[in-house]
């Protein structure tokens, strides 16, 4: 019998591999963007989980916000590497260093 | 009942309407040829709504099934964000004229980041918190990028974005947990979901959403981003930066730790204190090697977000009244001293190098002087109101038991006092250096000289903000 905590070790488990892709990650900053996507779509997980469990509508309602947000998210993510590829003709990770911080 | 709600969330709408109407009218018309006219009207219609909300809120209202709370606490916020949104773009105008920069999409991009603001800062529930952050965020990560054929400020944009985004799954990490064990994402159900012995889970998610919303007001050891997106942005955007978002984010910030966890003080208040503690000697050490002004404001803002921290670190009514005295002081003076950055100018041509500044109180006395004054003000030299708002949220620190707190702060403002008083000393002491263009702005030397002003004659009542901060920590914190 598949219950709540195996949703939401699986949940957990996506959500920390989004938040290594993002550190860990050296070479691409596309793969930064798919790391995102993956820390929000385990949060989605999370909520659908805990909705289905609680039997409450609130948590499928907060995913479909979460959904759409998301994708509002990874548009303008996109618009803004594509004018920084313009800029600076490379998307690698190690040239996002004009600045030092 | 939908119209009784809509009539509690008229502002909101009316600005998302305008921006949406705006929008097309751009569009369809002169495009960029609309961009002043755009920008004095947005600012026009920010103070036009400040005014409304001050004079026609009266108590508590919720909206939605209490998805959207507009009491004291909110008024007191949204007033403060949009008058501060107000003056920026009022700033803004003649400097990105100059440069080709002023697009008819900033000042709409302003005023849908300040309908964000506007949701997080009156949010009653998980859901809508998100939606008015998300709203906020977007706006803002484009707003960065807005000189789009400048590498530093798209890098700025791209490390905005990826930053705020990690931020953003981590408070919606939190909001799914905190929803999961509490029930319900209403901050009311929560409440009363932490009333006996709160859950591990719940705790979790409490702390998930503190990590998120600290990166949002770039505390550390969540600030990564600041120094890199307020060194790369337009300055004007930087000045946007610097002033709304932070207040918004820390209005948020106090009500969901009051209004969702208000419970279990006990529990956020060794993080926030913690945050408290790390931003303030953090933003007063790192900025000491800096040569670029906008770099240095980054960690003098990190620094005073540190105290603001301390305020809302104390949990206590007076705690959050300290809170939001401290950041409207903080935008008064970020506001004037961006006024002066924006004035710096060499041959036309934008100068943010702190030497260029060098014996600059021989060229232009007044100005420099403007200068001295927010600075010390900056700092918390006793005369000015900066000290007020420093005191206030010591005290509040002092009064919750928190004395190792404001003993950390008293420190931590001696060592920040450092790199302001070096600014002051390049303009009155240093060698003579290469001068700068001596005319500035009309509307600049307006808000540098008023905002100089009140930091002056503010030394007598605070112009009334401290009563006003009482009755909005009074309607949060019961």
């Amino acid at each position: 019998m598949i219950g709540l905590e195996h949703y939401l070790t699986v949940a957990a488990a996506l959500f920390v591999i989004g938040i290594f892709g993002l550190f860990l990650n050296r070479k691409n900053v596309i793969i930064l963007l798919m790391s995102i996507e993956l820390m929000l779509l385990a949060v989605n997980i999370n909520l659908v989980a805990f909705s289905s469990y609680l039997g409450d509508l609130v948590g499928q309602v907060f995913t479909l916000f979460v959904l759409t947000v998301a994708a509002a998210e990874a548009a303008i993510g996109l618009a803004i590497l594509v004018c920084f590829f313009r800029n600076r003709g490379t998307i690698d990770v190690e040239d996002v260093n004009v600045m030092k911080g | 009942m939908i119209g009784a709600d809509i009539q509690i969330l008229m502002p909101e709408v009316v600005l998302a309407v305008y921006a949406m109407g705006a929008l097309m009218a751009a569009v369809y018309t002169t495009k960029d040829g609309m961009a002043p006219l755009l920008t004095w009207a947005t600012s026009g219609l920010f103070v036009l709504l400040a005014v409304w909300i001050g004079i026609n809120g009266q108590g508590t209202n919720a909206a939605f099934g209490g998805m959207f709370v507009d009491d004291g606490f909110a008024r007191f916020a949204k007033i403060t964000i949009l008058v501060s949104a107000a003056a920026v773009l009022l700033m803004s105008e003649n400097y990105m004229q100059q440069r080709g920069l002023l697009r008819f999409e900033y000042p709409i991009l302003v005023a849908l980041a300040v309908v964000g603001m506007m949701v997080m800062v009156s949010a009653g529930d998980l859901m809508a918190l998100y939606m008015g952050l998300e709203l906020q965020s977007l706006a803002l990560y484009v707003v960065a990028s807005l000189r789009r054929d400048s590498v530093k400020s798209t890098e700025a944009g791209l490390k905005y974005f990826v930053l705020g985004a990690l931020s953003s799954g981590l408070l919606l990490y939190g909001a799914s947990l905190t929803y999961g064990f509490a029930g319900t994402t209403l901050f009311a159900g929560i409440i009363e979901a932490t009333a006996h012995e709160p859950s591990l889970g719940l705790l979790f998610g409490l702390v998930f959403l503190i990590a998120g919303f600290a990166f949002k007001v770039s505390a550390a050891p969540f600030h990564m981003w600041t120094p890199d997106v307020y060194e790369g942005s337009p300055t004007p955007v930087t000045a946007f930066f610097a002033t709304a978002p932070k207040v918004a984010a820390m209005a948020l910030f106090a009500r969901v730790v009051h209004d969702a966890f208000g419970g279990i003080v006990g529990d956020w208040q060794q993080i926030v204190a913690f945050l408290s503690v790390v931003s303030m000697f953090l933003g007063a050490i790192a900025a000491i090697g800096q040569k670029d002004i906008k770099r240095l404001m980054a960690y003098s803002s990190i620094a005073h977000m540190g105290f603001a921290l301390m305020g809302l670190a104390a949990g206590t009514a007076f705690g959050v009244q300290a809170m939001l005295i401290y950041m409207a002081i903080y935008v008064t003076m970020n506001i004037g001293t961006f006024a002066f950055i924006l004035g710096m100018e060499r041959d036309g041509r934008p100068v943010t190098n702190i030497d260029s500044l060098k014996m600059y109180s021989k060229q232009q006395p007044l100005r420099a002087l403007a200068m001295l004054v927010l600075l010390f003000s900056l700092a918390g030299v006793p005369p000015m109101v900066g000290f007020f708002g420093k005191f206030y949220v010591l005290r509040a620190a002092y009064d919750g038991g928190l004395a190792w707190l404001a003993v950390a702060g008293v420190i931590a403002s001696v060592i920040g006092a450092f790199y302001y008083l070096r600014i002051v000393y390049f303009m009155y002491f240093g060698e003579e250096g290469e001068a700068l263009d001596g005319k500035m702005n009309p509307v600049l030397w307006a808000f540098l000289m008023g905002s100089a002003a009140i930091m002056l004659a503010g030394v007598v009542n605070l112009f009334g903000i401290e009563p006003a901060a009482a009755a909005a920590a009074a309607t949060l914190v019961n």
